[in-house]
């Protein structure tokens, strides 16, 4: 469960201050798919990424499941992301060269899960994920975009995250691989994962069951749409 | 994060762009490489110098006429010291010094020696039947001079091994055999036996003669018309005794010369252990140049290190802002930069013992100069490369660390 009061993010550059979000405060359940959209310069990728625990609010709180994460140190808010939060991004960021089982297994590598484990995990992960068996050991970049962000899904997945944050997934994806890749998200949701995607595109923000639109650092609409 | 998967992130970061980490692990093959060879040829330089030294005598004192080097001044002696040894100093030494085991004048010179149509130049050494206690001589052959060929002015020979080669051949019987030298016929008596040692150590290109016959028909007299020696060499009784000997020798001469002060003696008194101290300061020296000089490679090769390593945290911006949005901590990332510098240092530290090896084995076999890879060289080598690879890994690793994630995921 995600609740945010009052979240303020202002960036000082030299003199100048600009003040990113104005105030955001929402709570998201266990089990939602929610879409955060808005237009670019929105505020939308802060509030992302204070959400998925990369940086702090100026002021305001973050609880994440009931732990006030919004003043921790970096090396906490690692230890955070590490067991609370999957990342999906829209660039896919696998390693190049490397397995998908390597891949997915990547996050429990830093959890100092055993290679077993880490390698069993990584295979439920993907079957999640839709990934099918006989690529498990295909090198990342021999795989086409929908199958690269399927494994970026597994990825998110291995270490049973609380929430999954996806950075505009479908951005690099041609409409029909996207379709699948969202169907994807629809599904994890269906078997109770939160999901919270970002996006600036209406079409893929209809896949979620709550759309939060946000504008010049504001909510100006929280809708259950489903 | 488990060492084993640290190891394992490491081995596929230096796998993944093979031609890059060789070439960077070059760097420090050559520099660990040179310096091994260089101490090696250092080292070897001194033992073999100092093996020579061992063996020109035992206890050995030497007396050689000219300047005494006090601390910090150099007195002149000044003109035609180098003949202020006369015989009868030797007698004096001989008579007056108590704690020696043998005494013997020496008045050597380098001469064109002739026999049956060859001809080499070689050191003629003027000497008494002393000289093989002195200065570890061993008869192969024949006999030595003895003190009687010395008063009868005996025009004979002892040769050395080398000296006779070149002379007559490889192991040719030379007993009997005439040599010439200044026009003036020696008959070989006796040939030492070799004492090892080559270049411009070899101790076995020689030829002794009485010393008389050398003062009175080689060299001749000095200008005053006294039989004059090049070197008054003292064995003494045991290596205890060797200061008090050299006090005693310089005491006698000094009374003898009419000098009071030995900041002004026209002699040098050197026991062995001085020469061989000099003897080693110098391929000291030798070996720390050599050593610095293949220490710069090393830096460079240090540097190459840095180079590459701070590329290839500028190329895997984004991965290390993956790695850091999917739980890694500062320390993760920094270490895993610096184990990969220090494994390409340390591999490369691996390949330059070898290489250093290699080298050191073809100086000793294509130059004949002895060299000695020491186990305390070695492990400097491997200390030092896993050293570099800590200091030149450690900004790029640091730089890694300090990557914000958001920032390095953006990173295009």
């Amino acid at each position: 469960m995600i609740e945010c009061k009052d979240l303020v993010k202002i960036y000082k550059n030299g003199d100048n201050e600009t003040v990113v979000l104005k105030g955001v405060s929402f709570k998201i359940e266990t089990g939602e798919f929610v879409a955060i959209t808005g237009p670019s310069g929105s505020g939308k990728s802060t509030l992302m990424h204070i959400l998925g625990a990369l940086d702090n609010p100026t002021t305001g709180s973050y609880f994440l499941d009931g732990q006030d994460v919004s003043q921790l140190s970096d090396d906490e808010l690692a230890e955070v992301r590490k067991k609370r939060i999957g990342f999906v991004f829209q660039a896919f960021n696998l390693l190049p060269r490397a397995t998908v089982i390597r891949n997915v297994a990547l996050p429990l590598v830093y959890a100092g899960v055993e290679k077993k484990q880490r390698e069993e995990a990584a295979k439920h992960a993907l079957l999640q994920a839709g990934m099918s068996e006989d690529r498990f050991y295909h090198l990342s970049n021999q795989l086409s975009g929908g199958q690269m962000q399927r494994v970026a899904i597994a990825r998110a997945l291995v270490n049973d995250p609380a929430i999954i944050l996806a950075d505009e997934p479908t951005g690099n994806l041609d409409t029909k691989t996207g379709e699948i890749v969202l169907a994807t998200f629809e599904e994890l949701n269906r078997q109770g994962r939160t999901i919270i995607l970002i996006t600036h595109e209406h079409d893929v923000a209809a896949h979620a069951r709550r759309i939060i639109h946000i504008r010049d650092g504001q909510i100006i609409e929280d809708e259950k749409v489903r | 994060m488990r060492t084993s998967d640290l190891l394992e992130e490491t081995y596929a970061a230096i796998t993944v762009n093979k031609v890059r980490s060789s070439l960077t692990i070059l760097g420090i093959v050559i520099g660990i490489g040179s310096v091994i060879a260089m101490i090696a040829i250092g080292q070897g330089a001194q033992a073999s110098i100092q093996n020579n030294i061992q063996s020109i005598g035992s206890n050995l004192i030497i007396v050689s006429p000219g300047a005494q080097r006090g601390p910090g001044v150099t007195v002149s002696a000044g003109q035609g010291s180098s003949e202020s040894l006369t015989m009868a100093d030797v007698e004096a030494v001989r008579q007056q010094l108590t704690l020696a085991k043998a005494v013997d004048g020496e008045l050597s010179r380098r001469f064109q020696i002739t026999a049956k149509g060859t001809n080499t130049n070689t050191q003629v050494v003027g000497t008494d039947s002393n000289y093989p206690t002195i200065r570890n001589v061993e008869i192969d052959q024949g006999s030595f001079i003895t003190d009687q060929q010395v008063t009868d002015l005996a025009k004979v020979a002892v040769i050395g091994p080398t000296a006779r080669d070149d002379l007559f051949g490889a192991g040719a019987d030379v007993i009997g055999q005439t040599i010439r030298i200044k026009s003036i016929n020696f008959k070989i008596i006796g040939v030492t036996k070799s004492k090892g040692g080559s270049g411009f150590f070899n101790q076995d290109d020689i030829i002794f003669v009485p010393i008389s016959v050398s003062q009175h028909y080689l060299v001749g007299p000095n200008t005053q018309g006294q039989s004059y020696v090049s070197t008054i060499a003292i064995s003494a009784q045991n290596a205890t005794d060797m200061t008090a000997v050299q006090d005693q020798v310089t005491q006698i001469l000094m009374q003898r010369h009419n000098i009071t002060s030995s900041q002004l003696a026209d002699f040098t008194v050197q026991n062995q252990a001085d020469i061989v101290a000099a003897a080693s300061s110098v391929t000291g020296i030798f070996t720390i140049l050599l050593a610095s000089i293949a220490g710069i490679s090393l830096l460079v090769g240090g540097i190459g290190i840095m180079n590459m390593m701070l590329t290839t945290v500028t190329e895997r911006t984004r991965e290390i802002g993956l790695r850091k949005a999917i739980g890694a901590h500062r320390n993760d990332i920094s270490l895993q930069f610096l184990i990969e510098a220090v494994m390409l240092t340390f591999i490369g530290g691996a390949l330059g013992v070898v290489l250093g090896w290699a080298l050191a084995w073809g100086v000793t076999k294509f130059a004949s100069v002895t060299t000695s890879i020491s186990l305390s060289s070695v492990l400097l080598a491997f200390g030092v490369s896993a050293g570099i690879g800590m200091v030149f890994g450690y900004y790029p690793a640091r730089r890694a660390a300090k990557l914000n994630p958001i920032e390095a995921l953006r990173y295009e």
